[in-house]
């Protein structure tokens, strides 16, 4: 082999060998099942054009899923992004014991959401988990957490927070410490309050991994909170915490509609692209770079 | 007396500071405390009102009974097994593109480095899942390891993140293999990749991680319970204790967990520089 002419591409086969056919492959045929009809028996395939897209649309289960996403996503994010932030600035202080405090709130982030889901679905059983019993003493109340609308996407949604949090508050971490104490010191000069120096001035030179991390978690929010559902609810009741990706697993996996989960899978696509397009786009230009 | 003041403001805000971050640990390290005692109960005291936040003794019988009702062994083998041939690959693949993209120029380079980005809106694992099914069924890979591994054995973040570590070693170094006759091959086994242990390790971690935590794929895929990893015990776990014995539950639960929770534990430091700067998420 020589330093020349054929080495890279040598280099690049296994891994465009992999993303060929397990990556671009399955995209197009997606793409392509979702013009097409299959019949129930049989492996007659009808072109529909854009039908099962329509379908889609004019199906009240995926308008709502559509909604349930949309909630998850932004009740997630924003707690993810706001508390995290706040609580890396509290891990930023030489305090005693700062690194045990540090390592119990990153521990979530090596677990899977899976088992946060297990962790959280014993935690609010009405028997033997510990969340009713002190809201029994606190506010007197019992609440039925999994199986109630709408105390069942709450509970995804607490685990999914618990879950993600650690990520936000690693990075934000990493992006405090990185500040210059210069930086710091003259705004303590110019008169401003500790209030004001964490959120007028550090969280917008922190900006870019805010970007980062609304990106991030979103793609968590949508995809791997998979795990958290299907241990916590799956998807009930009534479909009240049935979110797109686990509408998608459904339809293909237990009912079968094999075109119609392909016309999801490129909506999944296309949201994925805007949300990346939007990151490369604008998040680059706006933010604040030091 | 200003100063003084000052002082007593700042031990305050310290004092504050501690108590938050106390209060804050305990909530979010509170379940595994929970599962931990609850994985000791008798089921007797499982269900006792008001809860018991401590075993009366440190029996393990809710382990023996966990491993007893799913077969627990072979799913976490089969999850060592998944997780440590998946990051193998992603490194093996990852390392080699990255050589490619540092070290030459060529027709085609980028494009196909383009073709690579759009990978990261693609996860296969997710998006992909049907018509990923649907090709496993056509190779006859359903209900194996190939379908396991082979499919996540590649990804743009590793091979971008490397590429980023190559860029940073010296040309010189390249030059000097280049007049001493040494082949592409040589410089990358001898030179580039003794040079990338720290990135090398930390990639290794995450990959492990984000392998051994997958769970979407597996459960579709897998059918026998004897090809199923270890994620999918948590799910079976709790279905088959139909009488939601918690303790049973919450004790396979925990030896799932055990594998990275461990990991994390001692390499914590790699673990958390290494997810900062490359921020790849498998």
């Amino acid at each position: 082999m020589k330093w020349g002419k054929y080495t890279p591409y040598l280099l690049l086969i296994p891994t465009f060998l992999i993303i060929i056919l397990f990556i671009y492959w399955p995209a197009i045929n997606s793409f392509l099942l979702s013009f097409y009809k299959t019949s129930l028996f049989g492996q007659k395939k009808i072109f529909v054009g854009l039908q099962n897209y329509l379908n889609l649309f004019h199906s009240e289960s995926f308008l709502e899923a559509f909604k349930v996403t949309l909630i998850y996503i932004c009740a997630t994010v924003v707690s993810v992004i706001f508390l995290g932030y706040l609580v890396a600035v509290l891990l930023d202080n030489k305090v005693v014991g700062v690194k045990i405090y540090r390592t119990l709130i990153f521990v979530p982030y090596a677990i899977s959401f899976t088992i946060g889901g297990a962790l959280w679905l014993f935690m609010l059983n009405p028997v033997a988990g510990h969340v009713n019993y002190f809201l029994s003493r606190i506010i007197g109340k019992n609440i039925n957490w999994v199986i109630e609308i709408p105390y069942a996407l709450i509970s995804v949604i607490i685990a999914g927070i618990w879950k993600m949090l650690p990520y936000s508050i690693i990075f934000y971490l990493a992006g405090l410490q990185s500040i210059s104490e210069e930086v710091i010191e003259s705004a303590i000069i110019d008169g401003s309050n500790a209030w004001q120096r964490i959120w007028k001035i550090k969280f917008p030179m922190l900006s870019p991994i805010t970007f980062y991390l609304v990106i991030m978690n979103i793609i968590d929010a949508m995809f791997e909170s998979f795990g958290i559902i299907d241990i916590m609810t799956r998807g009930g009741p009534f479909g009240s915490t049935t979110t797109l990706t686990y509408k998608l697993y459904q339809d293909a996996f237990f009912f079968y509609k094999t075109n119609l989960a392909a016309a999801e899978s490129v909506i999944l696509f296309l949201i994925m692209s805007l949300i990346t397009f939007l990151y490369f786009k604008f998040g680059e230009k706006t933010v604040s770079y030091q | 007396m200003e100063k003084l003041k000052r002082s007593t403001k700042r031990k305050l805000n310290y004092f504050l500071i501690e108590v938050a971050l106390i209060i804050f640990s305990l909530v979010m390290f509170s379940p595994f405390i929970l599962a931990i005692s609850m994985s000791f109960m008798e089921p007797t005291e499982v269900f006792s009102y008001p809860p018991k936040f401590f075993p009366s003794s440190l029996n393990l019988n809710n382990y023996k009974n966990a491993l007893a009702s799913v077969p627990l062994l072979r799913m976490l083998l089969n999850s060592l097994i998944v997780a440590s041939c998946i990051t193998m690959g992603k490194l093996v693949t990852g390392t080699l593109a990255a050589f490619a993209f540092s070290a030459f120029n060529f027709k085609g380079k980028n494009i196909s480095f383009f073709a690579l980005f759009i990978t990261l809106f693609l996860p296969a694992e997710t998006v992909m899942i049907l018509p990923l099914f649907m090709i496993m069924s056509k190779f006859g890979w359903v209900n194996t390891y190939n379908a396991l591994i082979i499919p996540f054995t590649a990804s743009a973040t590793n091979t971008f993140l490397f590429r980023q570590h190559f860029l940073t070693i010296p040309t010189e170094l390249e030059d000097a293999a280049k007049i001493d006759g040494a082949t592409p091959m040589q410089y990358f086994r001898k030179i580039l990749i003794p040079l990338s242990g720290p990135m090398i390790a930390g990639a290794s971690i995450i990959n492990f991680v984000y392998a051994w935590n997958m769970y979407l794929w597996p459960l579709i895929i897998t059918m026998d319970d004897k090809m199923k990893t270890a994620q999918i015990g948590v799910k079976m776990l709790i279905s088959s204790e139909a009488t939601s014995n918690w303790g049973v539950i919450m004790a396979g639960t925990l030896m799932i967990a055990i594998p990275t929770l461990l990991l994390f534990f001692l390499l914590q430091d790699l673990f958390v520089k290494s997810l900062v700067t490359s921020g790849i998420k498998g």
